[in-house]
């Protein structure tokens, strides 16, 4: 049994903590300058990735973070390579031109045969579009097993068994490699990179490609008519003790 | 006598060549066809995933409900009650009976391209969210996910952002996959319609994965995602123990479905599948009571569009407080037990 090659996609996204705004002619969010980070549920996906090498239970032989996103998406790949990722591809992708989830799903089934990768590690959404499809768009083109919303991933003999969050509790599944994994917030606490180790990320190889590279058709399937505020609920009242509440709430109804 | 035959043979004529040049908008109608996918668990059919035929009522056409599993038929019999459904294709095998996308996707490849469907719709659940992607990318389709409305035929209406923008799309796809927000499509009438029921394709493909095991959580409490009211405690319950001895008589009080915050599932004081936010579960509940959670947006993504919200919390600045429709400000440990008392004795 050869070792895990592991590919693990990360985006770039607007920080969690950041209430996003639209912008004033409506046609997005508006992105400059505000601060940008790794997607949450990609540091889990390095960290992960990260885990199994140190589990020692299956050797992996390589972790490659990619991300297709604008020139600051490097700044994320030097992040996952400061984690632990080896080295990493960079699909540049103006910000004007970002892809859709079917679009990045068809660029990472050909780097995954390109790097002849065995497993897949990605977020189970990303913050930002929310659509929580790319990952299972992947399987599918590649046709192989899939596993999303990850909280445990243990990989033996070939096998990977993955414990998966689901609807009212939690379920296992067990697949062959190669495999697609979606990760979950309860999947594991991702790692701060250290100093020294973000040091010798810049060390590390990080290749710059283009869509062109990979012959890929990126024309767009959806196209944005507007992007709005949600409707702002209107403020509410406090009351003063529970009888309060219970009066208040029995005048809207709710009692 | 002759002339007479004639005649209305020239305005059938006339008037079908009539029907076939009229505007686009009746020759879309008639050429949209929806397929339901519904989804069972143990032989029952999950009632939330009905909120697929309310979506696809408002956007028009036929509608097409598809169900597998092992002895499906009988959720077939009972979905052919369901108002506004015109068939019921159903797939009897115990292959399909885990939802595993590796054989049910194809399975749905295979009954997509035998009816002809325009528009594929599912409610948002964890089952949907596994397999309906995987199904798009096998038709070259850039799926639409957890949509709140629906505009035209092509366009339609989601959150991005945690709820923080809602974006309208159109979509150029020739067949359209999307997932519904059941808290925005109410369920349908479950009795008055009378579908026909038919056997579907089974292409029989192999699961490439296998199911082991499942470790679901039991509980008598409503459903947390169409519960018609929701209690639900963050960190501010400080442990397990008293988030079980605070909230739960509360529920019980109300008859509510417990939720949680981040943060309290985090903390292990609630079990994961009742968080409740922008990675868990969307509620949008008539009451939705909340103590000891400050509203982060992640949260917030999750249950802003209650009817009702209510809030106790100590920290008078805490962000629930500008969306909640009645907040108290005090310690929960006081508050929610009188709170319990109060609503039990009237």
């Amino acid at each position: 049994m050869s070792g895990l090659r592991i590919l693990v996609p990360i985006k770039r996204v607007i920080d969690y903590a950041v209430k996003p705004r639209v912008n004033r002619a409506q046609t997005a969010v508006e992105t400059a300058s505000v601060k940008h980070s790794m997607n949450p549920f990609d540091e889990l996906s390095i960290e992960e990735a990260v885990r199994l090498r140190e589990r020692k239970t299956t050797p992996v032989d390589e972790i490659l973070a990619f991300s297709a996103g604008p020139p600051k998406a490097q700044d994320i790949l030097r992040t996952a390579m400061a984690m632990g990722a080896d080295r990493a591809i960079h699909v540049v992708v103006e910000e004007t031109a970002a892809l859709e989830p079917l679009g990045v799903a068809k660029l990472l089934k050909k780097v995954v045969e390109e790097q002849n990768a065995n497993l897949v590690i990605l977020g189970k959404q990303a913050i930002d579009d929310d659509a929580g499809q790319t990952g299972q768009m992947l399987a599918g083109l590649l046709d192989w097993a899939q596993a999303t919303q990850a909280s445990r991933v243990s990989v033996n003999d070939g096998a990977v068994e993955v414990v998966q969050e689901v609807d009212g509790g939690v379920q296992t599944v067990r697949a062959k490699l190669p495999m697609v994994v979606t990760t979950d917030l309860r999947l594991n606490e991702p790692r701060y990179a250290s100093l020294p180790n973000i040091m010798k990320a810049k060390k590390k190889k990080l290749e710059k490609k283009t869509l062109a590279d990979y012959g890929l058709d990126t024309e767009l399937r959806l196209k944005t008519v507007k992007v709005t505020e949600p409707p702002a609920r209107k403020g509410g009242v406090k009351v003063e003790d529970v009888d309060g509440m219970i009066g208040k709430l029995k005048e809207l109804g709710a009692l | 006598m002759f002339s007479v035959a004639r005649k209305s043979v020239l305005h059938t004529a006339r008037s079908q060549l009539r029907a076939t040049a009229s505007p686009q908008y009746s020759s879309l109608t008639r050429l949209l066809s929806t397929l339901a996918l519904l989804e069972q668990k143990d032989g029952k059919l999950q009632p939330t995933s009905l909120c697929a035929i309310t979506a696809g009522t408002k956007l028009g056409g036929s509608i097409t409900a598809f169900v597998a599993g092992s002895g499906v038929k009988s959720v077939a019999d009972e979905v052919a009650k369901v108002k506004g459904i015109e068939k019921i294709v159903y797939v009897d095998n115990a292959a399909y009976d885990k939802g595993l996308p590796e054989n049910f996707a194809p399975l749905l490849v295979e009954n997509i391209k035998k009816g002809g469907y325009t528009h594929i719709l599912a409610g948002q659940s964890a089952f949907t969210k596994n397999l309906l992607p995987r199904v798009a990318a096998l038709l070259d389709s850039q799926m639409i996910s957890d949509i709140t409305g629906i505009e035209s035929e092509d366009t339609f209406v989601r959150p991005i952002y945690a709820g923080n923008a809602i974006l309208t799309v159109q979509s150029s796809d020739s067949t359209k996959f999307i997932s519904v927000r059941g808290t925005a499509f109410p369920a349908p009438e479950t009795d008055g319609g009378s579908a026909t029921i038919e056997e579907g394709v089974d292409p029989k493909a192999e699961a490439k994965s296998e199911w082991v095991s499942e470790d679901l959580a039991k509980s008598d409490r409503p459903d947390l995602g169409s519960a018609e009211k929701v209690v639900s405690g963050g960190r501010g319950l400080k442990s397990k123990e008293e988030f079980d001895k605070v909230m739960t008589p509360l529920a019980d009080a109300l008859g509510a479905a417990i939720g949680a915050s981040r943060a309290a599932v985090d903390s292990g004081f609630a079990d994961n599948s009742l968080q409740v936010g922008q990675t868990g579960k969307n509620v949008a509940p008539q009451l939705y009571l909340c103590a000891g959670i400050s509203g982060a947006i992640q949260h917030l993504a999750g249950m802003k569009d209650s009817k009702v919200i209510a809030a106790i919390n100590k920290d008078p600045d805490a962000p629930i407080f500008q969306v909640a429709d009645v907040g108290l400000v005090g310690d929960l440990f006081d508050k929610v037990p009188e709170l319990t008392e109060k609503l039990k004795a009237q």
